[in-house]
């Protein structure tokens, strides 16, 4: 495989944002990350790059093209090679539009297929990435959290390659757009992307849960569970309180060790980062690895049975009680959902 | 097949860190250090690898100062055959990182590169997959199962997702991250930890592989983050639920 090794000259102001889609349109997460872009530089255009196949790529498009304001551009790179998000072709791919034109920016989001893709864009490169971007201060500096949240460190990248970051997304909401505009849709030209012949890396399959519950990283209230629920039947009582204040469900890593709930549920430093209006933890003691993924939520709310769990130290409103017991009466007494 | 696993030595993930009065880092004196977990995470993996015939050797690699010779005895107690020691006198960029692991993989030519999908000090998340792109190996991130075929000479890797759970398969030579739920860590018995004393680690420097230091990031400050209003301890869910209405409306 080819590596460019010397940096190229980047025009000023052009992001390239790797986009995520689904079912025909654009992921939430991505326009968080056109958000951010927007913090970059006053006059920095936006590009969208969507890559898959079929008609489904093909309608993401066009719900690309006005997502954002800021937006304007979408670039579509449609082949069987990028029907799954497997990093190999896709980091590829990403050079393979930067060598069309410059870019003073490559964003995606630190969703675990922008964590996957962007470090190997950056290798590629030669360039060293800022992942997990929370604030963005300027074109070239940046705030990133790190020990698990515990400190905050303040970045500045000098290289003269393209920027390339991750950005979490909690940190860059989304406000209702009121302005309608729709950029430009571009097919990218693929005859000249070369890649292996035979592909080493290939998709097998995945297991993912169909719910209609909220997505996790951008619900706006979370019920968590620890190890406390103690089995996967007790479990439904977490699923019940979210449900009925229309939230999303989470857990500890002990919990999803334990085998009571799925892996996409935990919340933490390595799982997945959540800031809703309303956090409520059951049963969880507030290990440092599992504040990490919730300290941006606006009211944190804890319910353990011990008084001395390091969750009480962060909860705004706490109660030392058994959760077997608040919870059907959270259940009997708390309005329905807004 | 040889396997080359990458660990780092961290803070431990129990002690509460300081952020330096300097704002130049975290206060890392006199403070206790261990193997990165998700990095003994990949040791342990390739070791039940190389125990179930699949491998003939586990070299454990290490970069930074001195002190990582304690890290990578660990690893030879674990049950790595032998050990290589990166000079370097401050923390590289995971880019100079995945440069130096390259450079040794150029000599070492293993069939598995295992690393720690992140290393809990930084958080960045970036070293394994940079070193699958300069080696221009497929990468599979986030493993939380690895299934090797041996004629095939593949791995059939579970990963952690977003959405759930995603299965990859890649052809060897491949770079694998570990994920918290790949396995359990095995503790270094007294005798293993007597016989990885004559174990050798190898000591190499940046000029021996021929890397550059890659410097294109500075640190600016690091400082603490926005502590949180104290909270209030409620005495009945009629009391939390009047709060949650009333003071904070959220519900």
């Amino acid at each position: 495989m080819l590596i460019d090794s010397s940096p190229s000259p980047t025009s000023l102001d052009a992001t390239l944002i790797l986009a995520e889609h689904e079912s025909g349109s654009i992921k939430a997460q991505t326009v968080s990350t056109v958000v951010a872009a927007n913090h970059l530089g006053e006059s920095s255009s936006v590009s969208l790059l969507l890559a898959g196949s079929g008609s489904s790529l093909q309608e993401a498009a066009s719900q690309a093209a006005s997502c954002h304001p800021s937006v304007s551009e979408v670039l579509v790179a449609d082949s069987d090679r990028f029907e799954y998000p497997l990093a190999e072709p896709w980091a590829k791919l990403v050079d393979f539009v930067r060598q069309q034109r410059d870019y003073s920016h490559i964003l995606a989001s630190s969703s675990s297929f922008g964590k996957n893709i962007l470090p190997r864009v950056a290798a590629l490169l030669d360039v060293s990435p800022v992942t997990d971007v929370v604030k963005i201060l300027g074109s070239n500096e940046f705030i990133r959290p790190i020990y698990a949240g515990n400190a905050l460190c303040r970045v500045r990248y000098t290289g003269a390659g393209p920027c390339v970051l991750t950005i979490r997304t909690t940190s860059f909401p989304v406000t209702p757009i009121t302005e309608s505009k729709k950029a430009t849709i571009s097919q990218i030209d693929l005859s000249k992307f070369k890649e292996d012949a035979v592909s080493r890396s290939r998709y097998v399959g995945q297991s993912t849960q169909d719910t209609e519950r909220p997505d996790l990283g951008s619900a706006r209230v979370v019920i968590t569970g620890g190890r406390a629920l103690k089995s996967v039947e007790n479990f439904k009582m977490i699923e019940k309180l979210a449900e009925k204040l229309g939230g999303a469900v989470g857990a500890t890593r002990a919990a999803v060790d334990a085998g009571y709930v799925p892996n996409d549920l935990q919340v933490g430093q390595t799982g997945k980062i959540v800031a809703p209006e309303l956090y409520m933890a059951f049963g969880v003691s507030g290990a440092i690895q599992h504040l990490a993924g919730i300290k941006d939520s606006k009211v944190i709310v804890a319910v353990n049975k011990d008084a001395d769990a390091p969750i009480f130290q962060v909860a705004d409103y706490g109660l030392v009680g058994d959760l077997f017991e608040v919870i059907p009466e959270l259940l009997e007494k708390l309005p329905e959902k807004k | 097949m040889k396997i080359l696993v990458a660990v780092k030595r961290v803070v431990d993930y129990a002690v509460k860190i300081r952020v330096k009065p300097d704002k130049t880092g975290v206060d890392t004196q006199n403070v206790k250090m261990s193997m990165n977990p998700f990095c003994e995470i990949a040791l342990e993996e390739a070791l039940r690898i190389k125990e179930a015939g699949f491998a003939k050797e586990v070299v454990a690699v290490s970069i930074g100062p001195s002190q990582c010779v304690d890290t990578l005895r660990t690893g030879l107690a674990m049950g790595a055959d032998r050990g290589i020691h990166v000079e370097a006198s401050y923390s590289f960029l995971p880019l100079t990182i995945a440069k130096i692991l390259k450079s040794l993989a150029d000599v070492e030519n293993p069939g598995l590169i295992f690393l720690g999908k992140q290393a809990i000090d930084d958080d960045c998340n970036q070293t394994g997959q940079m070193v699958a792109a300069l080696l221009g190996w497929p990468q599979a991130t986030f493993a939380s199962k690895v299934v090797l075929d041996k004629d095939k000479q593949s791995a059939t890797v579970d990963r952690e997702v977003d959405e759930g759970l995603e299965t990859l398969s890649v052809d060897l030579p491949a770079v694998i991250t570990t994920d918290l739920r790949l396995n359990q860590p095995r503790y270094a018995t007294l005798p293993n930890i007597m016989k990885a004393k004559s174990k050798p680690i190898k000591k190499m420097t940046l000029e021996d592989l021929k890397v550059d230091i890659k410097s294109d990031i500075e640190i600016v400050e690091v400082t603490e983050p926005p502590k949180r209003k104290s909270g209030v301890i409620v005495s009945s869910v009629d009391e939390l639920i009047y709060k949650l209405k009333n003071e904070a409306h959220v519900v």
